[in-house]
């Protein structure tokens, strides 16, 4: 698979392409769509949780608070820390919005 | 008025994965690995400090800041500071001596913000990293990355800043240098100092309590913070905003992120402050231009984007 993984975002209906070793995250980032908010890209304020639905995937170390392992084994994830291994259908819940003033 | 505070000494700060974490502050940033401990925790600091180190990395599933220390002038200081704490109302916990290698005994506290800090007398002197305190040259060889020259101040997000505010300047001695004030009066923003810089240490209003918004190093120049993109762009490190000037403060700033998600910041220049100065206000209205200069916009990921 050098060409790497297919990932189709279930709540846009678009997919780009995840090079292998490449986050999901990055993935987004360097083809400028814009499916989550992006946070600190290290696993720790959990701004850009996605739901993967089908597919396997590597995970790198997350903070625990915004990705317990519980969550983790039924998808819930930071697009930031997970590398896929195969393609993958993923979900990116609806973000609330920010009030900067509060 | 001041009460024998004086400066930032510490701050131990949560990574998810120590050696990414050491990669980081000591190959791109530039601190120097003075130590590690049978708790796995790794000791660094920035060549121009003297003490041993200033920044302390604990491998933990969570990150953030555990704590951020203040040295004080001596025991007598910290003595009477811990007994003011205690008269205010403040709950105090000891730390013994050695709990850091070669840090004296600590007078822990936890402020309304939710944000827990120490006092401290006595730390190893171990003189500027690579210079002679005798005829010294004007920087040491050797360094790395950034070359971070000091460790400088922490930002934090929490709740009761009117509260936190009356610890640090009533009881440990700290002035108000820069404030934000919302359309009702209310302070959002608390910029406080021990020194002549422009912060020592900073409260942004949030409602969750106890968030850690980034650690902060001094550079020298312009040319400094230029060269730290450069290096946070040949390392694909996480970039959060800059090179650019705040509004607050002056300063000339980049933030980006550590391996764990943890804000850091490099900044030259900025204002200066003597206990005569009155506290410069910024207003919520004008909250982008405080914040950064020239985009004067705020930047939702800096705003809300914590550990």
């Amino acid at each position: 698979m050098g060409m790497g993984f297919h990932v189709f975002n279930r709540t846009t209906g678009g997919h780009f392409t995840c090079h292998e070793g490449q986050s999901v995250l990055k993935a987004m980032e360097q083809r400028g769509l814009k499916c989550v908010p992006v946070g600190c890209r290290g696993g720790g304020c959990g701004f850009c949780k996605i739901q993967v639905l089908e597919g396997h995937f590597e995970c790198g170390k997350m903070s625990k608070r915004h990705a317990p392992p519980e969550a983790v084994e039924k998808g819930e994830v930071l697009a930031c820390r997970i590398y896929p291994l195969t393609d993958l259908i993923i979900e990116c819940p609806p973000q609330p919005a920010v009030d900067f003033a509060s | 008025m001041k009460k024998g505070v004086i400066r930032p000494g510490h701050v131990q700060i949560r990574v998810l994965d120590m050696d990414a974490a050491v990669k980081h502050y000591a190959d791109l940033m530039g601190l120097i690995e003075t130590d590690r401990d049978d708790q796995g925790r790794v000791y660094l600091k920035a060549w121009s400090e003297v003490d041993k180190f200033s920044v302390v990395l604990r491998e933990a599933d969570e990150p953030g800041c555990d704590f951020m220390g203040f040295k004080v002038l001596d025991e007598e200081v910290l003595v009477q500071l811990e007994k003011d704490l205690v008269d205010y109302g403040v709950e105090v916990e000891q730390v013994r001596a050695e709990e850091l290698k070669d840090c004296g005994r600590r007078v822990r506290f936890t402020v309304p913000s939710g944000h827990a800090f120490e006092l401290y007398a006595d730390k190893l002197y171990t003189g500027k990293w690579g210079l002679s305190s005798v005829n010294p040259e004007a920087w040491p060889r050797g360094l790395r990355g950034m070359k971070a020259v000091r460790f400088d101040h922490c930002l934090f997000y929490g709740p009761e800043l009117a509260a936190t505010y009356d610890v640090f300047v009533n009881v440990l001695g700290f002035d108000l240098v820069e404030q934000v004030l919302d359309p009702e009066g209310t302070r959002v923003a608390q910029f406080l100092t021990v020194s002549m810089k422009e912060h020592d240490v900073a409260f942004i209003h949030h409602e969750e309590k106890g968030k850690f918004h980034h650690a902060s190093f001094h550079l020298e120049t312009w040319d400094d913070v230029l060269r730290a993109a450069d290096l946070i762009t040949m390392t694909d490190t996480s970039i959060d905003i800059g090179p650019t000037r705040h509004g607050l403060t002056h300063g000339k700033t980049i933030y980006f992120f550590d391996p764990s998600g943890n804000r850091n910041e490099v900044f030259c220049g900025g204002d200066y402050f003597y206990p005569d100065h009155k506290p410069v206000t910024w207003k919520t209205e004008e909250l982008g231009k405080a914040i950064f200069y020239h985009d004067r916009v705020l930047n939702e990921r800096f705003m809300t984007v914590l550990t």
